[in-house]
């Protein structure tokens, strides 16, 4: 399945998009999408810190990613 | 409760806030009112860029706002955050929350920005004379 992955701050320079798109087996987790990520770009794992989030809640590791879920990289947040 | 959360790309009005929240039954309001600070650790800072996940924040703003009724009794709670180009002494988040006596109204607001920085997903790039930087993306 075709997963699309939004980017903010510091993920977008490091995407170089506002977001990409990557392969992923069905029933993959959101471990499996971290680790094909850090490998398509491994600047990602110099960040302090990042989060996924799926369907605009943050994502645990063993959760299953689907399709059409609407994914993103979360950087550490600074707002306010 | 009665909430306003909005994310926007044009000048927060600080009156608008507070007329909002303001109610016969309220005893009390705290404002809170971020703004653009001239320098980071001695650093000049010439302008301030903020990015949102407009949806997400928006749900994660709910939380902590669900979060803050469940521990005090407030009774109207705004936040307003921008997005886009701020110079120094703009204003990119406010908060306004009111309750009938000023101890709710205080701690609320307080937790309401405390825990804002650090679920919500809005970033701020600080811009100096010589580049720029995603503030705590790196270690």
């Amino acid at each position: 399945m075709t997963i699309k992955v939004l980017a903010f701050g510091i993920a977008k320079d490091i995407f170089g998009a506002a977001s990409v798109s990557l392969e992923l087996g069905n029933d993959s987790t959101v471990y499996n999408l971290q680790y094909a990520l850090e490998h398509e770009y491994p600047r990602l794992r110099q960040l302090k810190s990042y989060m996924l989030a799926v369907n605009n809640e943050y994502a645990l590791p063993g959760d299953t990613i689907h399709e059409r879920d609407e994914i993103a990289l979360i950087p550490p947040v600074s707002g306010g | 409760m009665t909430t306003q959360i909005q994310i926007l790309a044009t000048p927060l009005d600080i009156q608008l806030a507070i007329d909002w929240v303001m109610s016969p039954e309220s005893g009390g309001i705290d404002v809170f009112i971020g703004t653009v600070r001239n320098q980071t650790k001695g650093k000049p800072v010439i302008r301030l860029e903020f990015e949102a996940y407009e949806p997400m924040a928006i749900a994660e703003i709910e939380k902590i706002l669900k979060q803050a009724e469940e521990k005090w009794p407030i009774q109207k709670a705004l936040i307003h955050h921008r997005t886009g180009m701020l110079e120094v002494g703009e204003v990119p988040v406010l908060i306004a929350v009111s309750a009938a006596h000023r101890g709710a109204a205080f701690e609320a607001c307080r937790y309401i920005i405390d825990t804002l920085k650090q679920t919500v997903p809005i970033w701020k790039k600080e811009i100096f004379e010589d580049g720029e930087v995603w503030v705590a993306a790196n270690p």
